[in-house]
């Protein structure tokens, strides 16, 4: 039997690893990536502490963020595709109409 | 499970999640998130959660990585040089942030220890079924029923979004 504290370290160290490739990397496609990793590591502790407790209100947490997620991933990812048609690049840097 | 089986699925997942990061091909960092995608799969049949292990596989090892995997080669069509990445990992920077949050967790864990787990073997079994990830979903006691009507709300929205941002202007 694992112990649930194991199960959380993993899911803060997945969690980190999304963060930093949120912060560092330049290609949009890849920062979405790393929001799907971070998305992941929550659902993991979701799920390790719906079953330390018996409950099954961990695992319908994961059914909807599941469902977010897939909704997220399809708008930016049409967001992603729109912006390079306008724009010729997906540089991160490059996309800063919106910057104040 | 048993501890060692935890031990070579906690190293899979956590070195496919940083060469996700350290790899400068999208293609290739797309792979190893479906790796990592499919230890944490694991890990949820290890939690006795059956289903949501399946549905793990299904939609995000599946549809979500085609998805992924779709955008990278459309935009490799047009301009094989635009997906690489220019900027270069700074090391120093990296393993400060690693160090901060890791910290962070560690420290709050320790803060607020849980108490021992209250799941018996015999509630483990039947945690993560279909059938109890249905009754629990649609029962009509308990609050999930709502949100589930709601998410087709937002799958629809999200159709239509996807739709309008990804056609073709015609002017």
């Amino acid at each position: 039997m694992v112990p649930t504290q194991y199960y959380l370290v993993l899911s803060g160290i997945l969690f980190t690893t999304g963060v930093i490739g949120v912060l560092v990397k330049r290609n949009p496609i890849v920062i979405f990536m790393c929001i799907e990793l971070m998305l992941n590591a929550a659902n993991l502790s979701f799920i390790a502490l719906g079953r330390h407790f018996g409950q099954m209100n961990g695992q319908m947490y994961v059914i909807f963020a599941l469902a977010v997620a897939a909704a997220e991933v399809s708008v930016g990812l049409g967001i992603i595709v729109a912006i390079f048609r306008a724009k010729e690049t997906i540089n991160i840097d490059e996309i800063n109409l919106m910057k104040f | 499970m048993s501890l060692p089986f935890f031990w070579v699925l906690a190293l899979i997942a956590v070195g496919a999640s940083i060469m996700v990061v350290a790899s400068q091909n999208p293609v290739r960092s797309a792979l190893y998130l479906v790796t990592s995608f499919l230890c944490v799969a694991a890990f949820y049949i290890t939690l006795s959660a059956q289903f949501i292990a399946a549905v793990q596989v299904i939609v995000y090892a599946g549809a979500i990585m085609v998805l992924f995997l779709f955008v990278i080669m459309l935009l490799n069509l047009s301009a094989p040089q635009a997906l690489r990445e220019t900027g270069r990992l700074h090391p120093i920077a990296t393993i400060g942030l690693a160090v901060v949050f890791i910290s962070t967790l560690v420290f709050s864990q320790s803060l607020a220890p849980l108490s021992r787990s209250l799941t018996t073997s015999a509630t483990a079994e039947s945690l993560g079924t279909v059938e109890a990830v249905g009754l629990t979903l649609f029962s009509s006691k308990l609050p999930w029923l709502f949100p589930f009507e709601i998410t087709s709300i937002l799958l629809l929205v999200a159709v239509i979004g996807a739709i309008i941002m990804a056609k073709r202007r015609v002017d």
